[in-house]
């Protein structure tokens, strides 16, 4: 038993060295760089979670009380009174900007998505294709400029509210913003529905109107949620647009037409003028944290329908 | 690809002309602007030497300057007697203060607002915590054309701004704290914007940053005295109610171009720059 | 004679309402895209001059022109994508040529994802918390670039993967069989032929950082510099930053100059992206399969 045992591994031993012999060191060590260059989104993604954590630490570990963290609307950072940490508000304000945004972008990306794929001759398709992706390279302070230049005015006037910079604004420039990547997602998942289904359908009498209901729509199902959370997770994250468009008001809103304030404005706000390594520096790297988790989520989910939808 | 290892080798090793020295200025957001300006005509003054001038809160400058990262810390706030020992312990140095310039709070509303002042208690019954006039027609029964609902919408600043906290000692005092729920905007001009396009909206900025789109309200200290307006005059003479310091702190005896700029700084030139800046020039003293 | 019933008529009816109605809808999507555009360039088409691109802003940024925020930004992309480039393609050429399905590519692949979730302030927090305290870089154009970079890696990576995947796999096998290794390879066959698509992701990604503000906010961008940067360890000027100083803190801006800026930037983009896009036509009209 033992001498067979020998016998099988001292070839493969010798095949694995006669391997490596051959190969000359340069590509040894170059294919070893491609190798750590494989891993270098997990040891960033890592290093994020590490560093927000680092910094964020000192007010995790002392000052973190969960209940006022989450349940108290009052960040009072610089209180005279009593510091609050709550973030319960920018919170909301975030979920509702997030999902106002989404009740806007996802049906009429899905429609466009819909018309794109199924209804458009090519060249025109590939004319809105250049215009998505144009769409989508307008950066995000630009789209600040225009909710403070353009949508203020256009909200006052057409529903006689006396602000402008709301929670209605900020909806209709993140829907703007994302509906590209929705557009564009929800496109891929429609196109990767085999022709066949289609034919199939058609070849029974059904509508176009009928193959987009009951057969894309089942067949692309898992695809075309991905798209809306990855809009969801683009929504969730905006920063510059959304500090320049909500108003950046403390508040639960009552209406969309009062202004509210997200966990993204906030950091960007309030960072530059926190000392480093003071509680509230800390508290904001928490915020960032709760942010991470968050898109963190969003974004497993999306990979969860997607690769759902592969199997 | 290796020709972009050596540009990247060529970016970091190309060093800077040695020729120019630069003074590194952090600080304030509310002295930016004026640093800024004093920064730029400095460069015609001395064109050897270069200012750089950055925001970031006067926490921030102080910070900088007690980890010896700055040359000139600026600040709308006296720096406190434990930031200054611990400058004093981490460099071996006493900090120099130097007062640069004043700074008057105007509050402003939209031109429609018939109102022309306020009492410094009105202001603390707007933006003060647990203050509750939240409608225009709790003060004087003012009803403002054009706004909706007669709802006051206060416009604020960051919380952690200078502005902010001056604008909170003057009117509260040092117990008590800015309602939340305030439209806290990033600048200066966001604030005066708004105000401009927004009938029942009120707002606080450096005077001199006030545009004639909006109105600044005169001052009364009590409901009975005079209604001081927001002018260099009252400003100087520390008659007006809402109005600061503005000071820059260097680390022990400045050096040589530091010490040449700050003396600039007090010169008649740079004063007028201050004026034209919006703020109020440092009182002869 | 055959005639359609009622029903089959109603359901015409709705069919053609349903294309109608939908490619109204996306019409109407993309016109306030066009919408922004023409506006901006009206808005701030009386600013904009040869001098506006040449000169650095005067009197507190009230006056003068935009030119050290252009460099700035120039600074911070080509830097930027000097990181993100080699290593996008290093981390797209291992998933595509030597990853075997397994745990970990799958764990790999969610990273990129993630990655590329991550919203853009927290990038600036890690950007901080990593490159201007940790590698005391200080704030810096470098620090401001890596964090760039990092963003961008995502985008880099996938865009260099699908690339890769395009070039056909009986390419690679023929290269195998007269002997070349891995490695010959990808250097000889593998790479050469997917250039054209890894520099289009790349052209986009310039695009993409050259408009981020929220990332370089705390970690590189200064609100005011007298001099240009001359070394990477200095702070710079952006364009992104700058329109957003302007636009919300500098009182006494004419108008028009904040539209100019925002204009400036959005053409700028779209040029960089049109390069992008005539690359990939121009390189899918000559590909060899």
């Amino acid at each position: 038993m033992e001498l067979k045992a020998t016998e099988t591994a001292v070839p493969k031993a010798m095949e694995w060295r006669h391997r490596k012999s051959t190969k000359p060191k340069s590509e040894r060590i170059i294919e070893f760089i491609i190798k750590a260059g494989g891993l270098s989104s997990i040891v960033l993604i890592i290093a994020i979670l590490i560093f927000i954590l680092k910094e964020s630490a000192p007010f995790l570990i002392k000052r973190f009380d969960f209940s006022e963290f989450f349940l108290s609307t009052e960040w009072n950072p610089a209180s005279v009174v009593e510091i609050k940490y709550g973030i319960l508000a920018l919170l909301v304000g975030t979920l509702l900007v997030t999902i106002i945004s989404m009740l806007i972008a996802v049906p009429l990306g899905l429609a466009c998505a819909f018309y794109i794929s199924e209804f458009c001759s090519p060249q025109l398709r590939e004319v809105y294709k250049i215009l998505i992706e144009f769409l989508a390279a307008i950066p995000s302070v630009v789209w600040g400029f225009i909710a403070i230049m353009m949508i203020n005015p256009l909200i006052i006037h057409t529903f006689d509210v006396p602000i402008g910079l709301n929670i209605l604004n900020a909806s209709i420039i993140l829907a703007l913003m994302s509906l590209p990547l929705i557009v564009s997602v929800g496109e891929d998942a429609l196109r990767a529905v085999p022709e066949t289904y289609r034919e199939a359908a058609e070849g029974m009498g059904a509508t176009k109107w009928e193959v987009a209901t009951r057969v894309l729509l089942p067949a692309a199902k898992n695809g075309l949620m991905a798209a809306a959370l990855l809009g969801v997770g683009r929504a969730l994250g905006e920063t510059m647009a959304v500090l320049m468009a909500t108003g950046h008001s403390i508040q639960i809103p009552e209406s969309i037409f009062e202004p509210g304030r997200t966990l993204t404005a906030t950091i960007a706000a309030e960072l530059g003028e926190s000392p480093k390594g003071g509680e509230h520096y800390q508290a904001l790297f928490a915020i960032g944290l709760v942010l991470f988790v968050l898109s963190f989520i969003v974004n497993l989910s999306a990979d969860y329908l997607i690769r759902g939808r592969k199997k | 690809m290796r020709s972009a290892f050596y540009l990247i080798f060529i970016l970091m090793s190309c060093s800077r002309q040695s020729d120019v020295l630069i003074i590194q200025n952090k600080g304030s957001d509310t002295l930016v602007n004026l640093a800024q300006a004093w920064a730029e005509e400095y460069k015609n003054v001395k064109p050897k030497v270069a200012i750089a001038v950055s925001g970031g809160g006067s926490g921030t400058g102080i910070a900088a300057l007690i980890n010896g990262t700055v040359d000139i810390a600026n600040s709308s706030r006296a720096m406190k007697e434990e930031e200054r020992e611990e400058a004093l312990k981490n460099n071996g140095k006493t900090v120099r203060e130097f007062v640069v310039g004043m700074d008057a709070l105007a509050v402003f509303v939209h031109p429609k607002n018939p109102l022309s002042g306020l009492s410094l208690e009105e202001i603390a019954c707007i933006y003060g915590m647990g203050g509750e006039c939240t409608h225009w027609n709790q003060i004087r029964g003012t009803v403002v054309p054009g706004c909706q609902g007669n709802k006051i919408i206060r416009v604020s600043r960051q919380s952690n701004s200078g502005t902010y906290q001056y604008f909170r000692e003057a009117v509260l005092g040092k117990k008590r704290d800015l309602k939340l729920g305030s439209m806290d905007l990033n600048g200066s001009r966001e604030s005066i914007d708004l105000v401009e396009k927004t009938p029942c909206a009120i707002g606080y900025s450096g005077m001199g940053y006030i545009s004639k789109h909006v109105k600044a309200f005169c001052i009364q200290n009590t409901k009975d005295s005079e209604c001081i307006p927001p002018t260099l005059k009252t400003a100087v003479d520390k008659s007006y109610p809402i109005s600061r310091e503005l000071y820059m702190y260097t680390s022990g005896e400045p050096s040589e171009e530091v010490k040449a700029y700050m003396e600039w700084t007090q010169s008649e030139e740079a004063q007028k720059i201050t004026i034209k800046a919006g703020y109020v020039p440092a009182a002869k003293r | 004679m055959f005639k359609p019933s009622i029903h089959l008529l109603n359901k015409d009816i709705r069919e053609k309402n349903f294309k109608n109605i939908l490619s109204l809808v996306t019409f109407f999507l993309f016109l306030p895209a066009l919408g922004i555009i023409f506006w901006l360039f009206i808005k701030g088409y009386p600013a904009l001059s040869w001098d506006f691109l040449t000169q650095d802003p005067i009197n507190g940024m009230t006056a003068g022109g935009i030119f050290p925020t252009i460099i700035g930004t120039f600074w911070l992309v080509i830097i930027s994508v000097l990181v993100s480039c080699p290593m996008g393609v290093l981390a797209a050429l291992y998933l595509s040529e030597y990853a075997k399905d397994g745990k970990l590519t799958r764990i790999i692949r969610l990273a990129i994802l993630n990655l590329a979730g991550v919203p853009s302030i927290v990038h600036a927090l890690f950007g901080l918390g990593a490159f201007v305290l940790f590698m005391n870089m200080g704030t810096s154009i470098l620090a401001a670039s890596f964090t760039l970079a990092v963003m961008n890696l995502p985008v880099i990576i996938t865009s260099t993967l699908e690339s890769l995947k395009a070039v056909p796999h009986s390419y690679r096998e023929a290269s195998w069989n007269v002997g070349a290794s891995r490695l010959q390879t990808i250097r000889y066959i593998v790479l050469p032929n997917s250039y054209p698509g890894i520099l289009t992701g790349v052209v986009f990604a310039v695009g993409r950082s050259a408009g981020e503000t929220a990332a370089i906010l705390f970690t590189g961008v200064a609100f005011y510099l007298p001099f240009l940067p001359s070394t990477v360890f200095d702070q710079c000027m952006a364009l992104s930053m700058h329109l957003f100083t302007i636009s919300t803190q500098v009182v006494g801006v004419p108008e028009a100059y904040p539209f100019a800026t925002a204009l400036v930037l959005i053409l700028l983009i779209l040029s960089v992206n049109s390069i992008a896009v005539g690359l990939r036509t121009y390189f899918r009209v000559k590909r060899k399969w």
